[in-house]
């Protein structure tokens, strides 16, 4: 069964979407005037199986964030069609929403609620979340008190637990120190062997080879590459060896 | 989006917004009642002292009837209408579903408004008016004004993403009608040929409701209930609608 599936599928960003009203309808709308327009992702197409892993790489700018939004139903696709069975939780920019007057229980549970858990799920896993953060004794401080690590211990921890069937990384397995960091792979391989889909988007080749046995390579909105992990960072890296050669 | 708690979220949200806004306050909740007070005696001391009024004989007790609907009407909706911009990084990083955002201000605005009517009750005792059954309307009319307010919210939160412009509308629209709802003068004192416009105005009739109800102790004609149900499921109908049609793009707009 696939987790995700794109086909042909292309975004079009406008270059100025949040123009004066009087340019944008006056001048756009009723002389027609072509719209600047990029494409953030040009006809990418794969599929994921349910249970795989894969990872994302590219430069600044390729479409990496633009293809985890997809996924996770931020946005939408302009043309093509996206596919997601089962639910998302994108741990893309960890804590959006967390406040510095609020203590790190109310930020947990307000976090947990807006990735869609109730009361009795977060009551059920309130314990783990806060033993897997290792806040201890600030889990009642107001978070302004928190280290930055802490905060995005807590972030992790709460997203983490909220157990979802495809999980989304953007950039945030650098968190924490060694120990926090080991905590979290063996956390993600508990999932996998429960059937959790994972996409990860990182630069840090490490990571995404323990991680991942398949990566996609995207460049200027298109897929230059998908296949074993190990091929296409290979790949991936001999042309950034070029690029600095130049 | 199928099976998402609403309503843990929203009560989550509600109570984070109230949290927010009182901690690290030394008057905290106060300030909720510090604000219609301060506008009563003004506009108390102004409509019996410097330009004398004769709409009613306990003038404060009068304006605070209106103060405190029109209280809630304006910051609810200016406060509604940044919610999605206030919340940008949200919209964009995590999936859920986004009317919350304006309900949930509005409702935490709600909160504010629930403790400013205690104040308003408290002084139309004080002054010497009893208890009536008709209270029990008070509920209702109040409800359909948060409705209201809601749906408003939905429509401008939304618009705003889009035209940044829509807040400074809003609260344009509030200055207005800090003037043409009947804060300080009665409904009695409006000549014939506007009334009708008046009706039409769910804050002014909301403000005119609870004067009958808590003032003269009488029943709110049916005709004026109807039509603030109307019109306060109609803008909740709207701005659903508005919301609805727009909420793909927030992620790409904002």
């Amino acid at each position: 069964m696939a987790a995700i599936e794109f086909r042909n599928v292309s975004k079009i960003y406008h270059r100025h979407p949040s123009r004066p009203f009087f340019h944008r309808y006056l001048l756009e709308k009723w002389r027609r005037a072509p719209k600047e327009r990029f494409y953030a992702l040009r006809d990418v197409s794969f599929r994921l199986e349910r249970g795989e892993a894969v990872g994302v790489v590219g430069a600044n700018g390729a479409g990496k964030s633009t293809l985890l939004s997809l996924i996770a139903g931020l946005s939408f696709p302009d043309q093509g069609e996206v596919r997601v069975e089962g639910r998302t939780a994108g741990l893309l920019e960890l804590g959006s929403g967390f406040h510095p007057d609020l203590t790190g229980r109310e930020n947990l549970t307000v976090y947990a609620a807006l990735l869609g858990l109730d009361a009795r799920q977060l009551r059920e896993r309130f314990e783990r979340m806060v033993e897997f953060a290792g806040i201890g004794e600030f889990l009642d401080e107001p978070l302004r008190t928190y280290s930055s690590g802490m905060v995005l211990r807590l972030a992790f921890s709460v997203a983490i637990h909220v157990e979802a069937d495809i999980m989304l990384f953007d950039e945030v397995l650098a968190v924490g120190d060694q120990a926090f960091q080991a905590a979290c792979f063996e956390k993600i391989f508990e999932l996998r062997r429960r059937g959790a889909t994972f996409v990860c988007v990182s630069h840090a080749p490490e990571i995404l080879k323990r991680l991942c046995e398949r990566a996609l390579w995207l460049e200027g909105g298109q897929v230059v590459r998908d296949g074993p992990t190990g091929q296409v960072l290979e790949a991936y890296q001999s042309f950034l060896a070029v690029k600095a050669a130049d | 989006m199928r099976g998402f708690r609403y309503g843990f979220l929203l009560a989550n949200l509600i109570l984070r917004d109230f949290k927010i806004r009182y901690r690290n306050m030394s008057l905290g909740i106060f300030w909720s009642l510090l604000n219609p007070l301060v506008l009563m005696g003004v506009l108390t001391f102004i409509f019996t002292r410097i330009f004398p009024n004769p709409c009613h004989r306990h003038f404060g007790v009068f304006v605070l009837c209106g103060l405190v609907p029109f209280n809630f009407f304006a910051l609810a909706w200016v406060s509604g209408t940044t919610s999605l911009f206030n919340n940008a990084t949200l919209i964009k990083r995590v999936r859920f579903p986004r009317e919350v955002l304006p309900v949930a201000v509005v409702l935490a605005n709600g909160i504010h408004f629930l403790i400013q009517i205690g104040l308003l009750i408290g002084f139309v005792l004080a002054t010497g008016y009893g208890v009536n059954r008709q209270w029990l309307w008070l509920p209702f009319v109040l409800g359909l004004e948060v409705v209201f307010v809601c749906g408003l919210s939905l429509a401008s939160s939304a618009l705003d993403v889009f035209f940044r412009d829509v807040r400074y509308v809003v609260e344009s629209a509030n200055t207005v009608l800090f003037w043409l709802v009947p804060i300080f003068y009665s409904f009695a004192i409006i000549p014939e040929q506007y009334r009708t416009i008046y009706q039409f105005n769910p804050v002014a009739a909301v403000v005119l409701a609870c004067r009958l109800i808590l003032l003269e102790g009488r029943r709110p004609p049916f005709s004026l209930l109807w039509k603030l149900a109307f019109v306060s499921l109609l803008a909740l109908g709207l701005g659903l609608a508005v919301f609805a049609r727009s909420k793909r793009k927030f992620a790409d707009h904002l």
